[in-house]
């Protein structure tokens, strides 16, 4: 346990920094029993708590509650069980997500979802967040790979959701908490699904004139009927600035494509062609295929940076998670860089285009008086664009604190009361990682949008409630 | 069955259904969601019924977008004509449900019912991406999106799948699509025995192919097993080769192209007086296990002996068909074929059977330490138990 206050500062936010909360103690258990433990306790006396893996996030899903108790999976870090034959692992939530593909690789296999942040991500983080990664376009995301879990609900009790095997009776609670950001309880035990590997991965890179033409040839590619293992673009800004940390050699361009196919030899080759074809339509003007392995990884090394080499071209950025249909990625891209004009900031864009899952990086220098408001109100204008176009606020990072309350944006009242309905019959009290994902209830009260009447109401059988 | 009698409600808007199911709440009467009534005797019989409220006039595919590769359907619509109306673009919902003529989007969701193409794609739960819900309360709730990558909220789209309609009643859902392949091929393998099936269908589900389906089908009294395996992809003639090597490999041989029968496993759930229709789960390397159990609990004493037909996919799903001489016989096996699949890790609900059956073996076993957690979700959406009172899992 880590009571003093110089400590305590190391677990005062995760990935997103500017939300920043002590917590009154952070906690270490080194088993599922000591979890409960903590969780009874805590329970007992009502103590609010938060869970957390490495850290990593990016929408404040493990910012502490202020008098809470931060309890950190990070000594649970066991591979409990290998059982290729069934390709299934079962593993303790600390442990870092390209540890499982470590772990079965020689086998030939792998754990398909990749977050940029998989070398230092645990398990426990991803299972909170549903996490996704350039490969869930064809492969699915966390949940798609997590079967079974053994969680800690927040009243101290142990529970086993889903199995190793597939549709065990009952409701897909297991579904649930997956993506349920911490809110329903503390998973101590996580059973995933893992991947055989391709006979064949190609990686190619198209370079395009404009971020338009760019998006249009992924809107292309999806269109006729193509499922890349990954299609990412970056734009020039975002380029530049993983030129400054990793040297990347990418080609000259305002658009980058990245596209990896992967499947049985004859499958790729032809996909390849389709691809090369599509992208010369949309008007790449170079297109190359990654050679050896070598290329390969580091191609991906410059787009896995993105995130982490903003910081060479700008002070401080905010980096969003919307989510647009795939076909209208020209017209929100073109969008987007109206807004960035008229707000006086520069966007980087660098994304899951694939699955029309944005990551604008709003850059801003907090130096500078109004800027940091700005960045803000940009980054929100820009969430909103996202969700009139049909999409989502977010499409991996979570929602944490951070986007809480653009919940409204997306779901009417009624929506967001049943989604609390889960919330109650799995923690009653609301202990577990309160305020987070959803909205706090002044501001959607003060929400200025059309009033959705109940059916009871229209039915008459009940009035205003 | 007991929905036959009822008075069945047909409404025709979302709304309407939230408002018929709000009155039939706050009358305390119970409901029994209906789709296509393919499945209306799936799981335990509901303790009480006063009304149907059925989705056939919901049938319309509301949004079909092509080239987001997603669709948004109603739930009353049948699988066939969405399939149709998907396929006018080159594209399908990937599954292949039971009953497709009848079968309907919001029955197929309440019930999970996948089929082969689950092998490649994922099941329901992979493939829903947004569903809207009527609460007894009247409460129309949406969750999920419309597009395929979404972590806004709480995954209530898996909560809705397997159900059976006991929290909320679908009234329409979003899917991601795929394309429709260019090639498509089955084959029909012939193992020596249910150990050679099982080393071959892991051995293919190993393999590089793009195989998207592989389905074993075995039975009592037979010591062959034919495994169906459906290679697909954009090229012509992939790697059907490679599958022979596998096969032979393990004794197993290739008979011939596949008829064009192959995929039904409709024959399980025929109607017999004294027949079980039962979905199993087994991890996969334990399939061949899951047939000795078959044949451990249903050849006890001469008399008393029972056949059983099985369809098995290579996942691990399968559905068997369990026929006895009569009612006592089956209530008295099925518990311990039960055991003996829990003892492999493995499940088994009853899905149809005579209601004498019903009325002694539960359709769903234990579940274990999460049916509290179960029983209390069921209370923050239902109640009042008004949806399909008693069908579920722990009495829910």
């Amino acid at each position: 346990m880590v009571t003093e206050p110089e400590q305590l500062r190391t677990y005062e936010c995760d990935g997103l920094t500017n939300f920043r909360v002590v917590p009154a103690a952070v906690v270490l258990p080194s088993d599922a029993k000591q979890v409960q433990e903590i969780v009874r306790l805590c329970d007992r006396d009502n103590v609010p708590f938060v869970a957390r893996g490495s850290g990593t996030g990016l929408s404040g899903g493990a910012l502490p509650v202020e008098g809470g108790v931060v309890i950190s999976l990070a000594r649970l870090t066991r591979i409990l069980e290998v059982d290729i034959p069934n390709a299934r692992v079962v593993v303790e939530p600390g442990v870092i997500n390209s540890n499982v593909t470590a772990a079965v690789a020689p086998y030939g296999y792998f754990y398909a979802p990749d977050p940029s942040s998989q070398s230092v991500c645990t398990i426990g983080g991803n299972v909170a967040e549903n996490s996704g990664g350039a490969h869930c376009l064809k492969y699915g995301f966390t949940t798609t790979h997590v079967l079974g879990l053994e969680v800690v609900l927040p009243d101290g009790s142990l529970v086993h959701l889903g199995g190793r095997t597939l549709d065990t009776p009952g409701y897909d609670l297991c579904g649930v908490v997956v993506g349920s950001e911490g809110t329903l309880g503390i998973a101590t035990k996580v059973i995933l699904h893992i991947t055989r590997r391709p006979e064949v991965i190609e990686t190619l890179l198209a370079a395009f004139n404009s971020i338009d033409d760019t998006g249009a040839a992924v809107s292309a590619i999806i269109a006729a009927g193509i499922v890349p293992a990954a299609a990412e673009i970056m734009d020039r800004l975002s380029m530049k600035a993983t030129f400054a940390a990793v040297k990347h050699n990418y080609p000259d361009c305002e658009g980058l494509l990245l596209v990896e196919l992967d499947g049985p030899r004859e499958e790729v080759d032809e996909l390849v062609r389709q691809v090369r074809d599509l992208c010369t339509k949309c008007g790449a003007f170079e297109i190359r295929v990654a050679k050896t392995e070598a290329e390969r990884l580091a191609v991906w090394k410059g787009r896995k940076a993105a995130f982490a080499s903003m910081g060479r071209i700008s002070p401080n950025y905010i980096v969003q998670d919307g989510v647009i249909p795939r076909t209208k990625l020209p017209q929100v891209l073109r969008e987007i860089s109206r807004m960035s004009a008229e707000a006086g900031l520069r966007v980087a864009n660098v994304f899951h285009a694939g699955d029309g899952n944005l990551h604008p990086l709003v850059l801003y220098d907090r130096r500078i008086a109004g800027q940091e408001h700005r960045a803000e109100e940009l980054a929100a204008a820009i969430l909103k664009l996202c969700v009139r176009a049909g999409g989502s606020i977010t499409g991996e990072h979570g929602v944490g604190v951070e986007k809480r309350d653009f919940m409204c944006e997306m779901f009417s009242e009624p929506d967001l009361d049943t989604m609390r309905r889960v919330r109650i019959a799995f923690d009653p009290k609301g202990l577990s990682n309160p305020m987070k994902l959803f909205p706090r209830p002044r501001l959607c009260a003060e929400r200025q949008g059309p009033y959705v009447p109940h059916p009871l109401e229209t039915a008459g059988v009940a009035e205003f409630f | 069955m007991i929905s036959n009698s009822l008075e069945v409600f047909e409404p025709a808007t979302e709304t309407e259904l939230a408002k018929q199911l709000a009155r039939a709440n706050a009358d305390g009467l119970a409901v029994l969601p209906r789709g296509g009534g393919t499945k209306s005797d799936w799981g335990n019989p509901p303790e009480r019924a006063d009304l149907v409220l059925s989705t056939r006039r919901l049938d319309r595919v509301l949004e079909h977008a092509a080239g987001d590769m997603t669709v948004t359907v109603e739930a009353g619509c049948t699988i066939a004509k969405l399939q149709e109306t998907l396929a006018k673009q080159g594209q399908r919902l990937a599954i292949d449900p039971l009953w497709p003529e009848q079968a309907t989007v919001g029955g197929v969701l309440a019930t999970n019912d996948n089929g082969s193409l689950r092998h490649a794609f994922g099941s329901l739960r992979d493939l829903i991406i947004g569903v809207t819900v009527a609460l007894p309360d009247g409460t129309l709730a949406r969750s999920g999106g419309k597009v395929v990558k979404n972590v806004a909220g709480y995954d209530l789209p898996k909560l809705m799948v397997c159900a059976l309609g006991t929290l909320g009643v679908i009234t329409q859902a979003t899917f991601r699509l795929h394309p429709l392949p260019a090639f498509s091929r089955a084959l029909l393998f012939r193992a020596p025995g249910i150990d050679a099936a099982n080393t071959f269908i892991l051995g293919v589900a190993t393999s590089p192919l793009a195989v998207t389906g592989v389905e074993m089908r075995a039975s009592s009294g037979t010591e062959f097993a034919a495994v169906g395996v459906r290679i697909e992809g954009s090229v012509a003639a992939p790697g059907a080769e490679a599958l022979d090597a596998i096969a032979s490999a393990c004794g197993t041989r290739c008979l011939a192209d596949a008829d064009p029968a192959w995929g039904d496993r409709e024959y399980i759930f025929s109607a017999n007086d004294s027949a079980a229709a039962c979905k199993v789960s087994v991890p996969q390397s334990r399939i061949a296990d899951c047939c000795r159990a078959l044949d451990r609990t249903c050849r006890p004493a001469a008399p008393d002996r029972l056949a059983w037909s099985l369809v098995i996919e290579g996942v691990g799903v399968g559905w068997v068909q369990v026929v006895a001489s009569d009612v006592a016989s089956l209530a008295a096996n099925l518990p311990s074929l039960r055991r003996e699949l829990a003892e492999i890790g493995g499940s088994l609900g009853v899905l149809r059977g005579p209601p004498e059956l019903k009325g002694q073996v539960d359709s769903w076993g234990d579940v274990g330490d999460a049916l509290p957690l179960m029983r209390r979700l069921k209370e923050q959406f239902d109640p009042s138990r008004t949806l399909n009172p008693g069908r579920f899992v722990g009495g829910i």
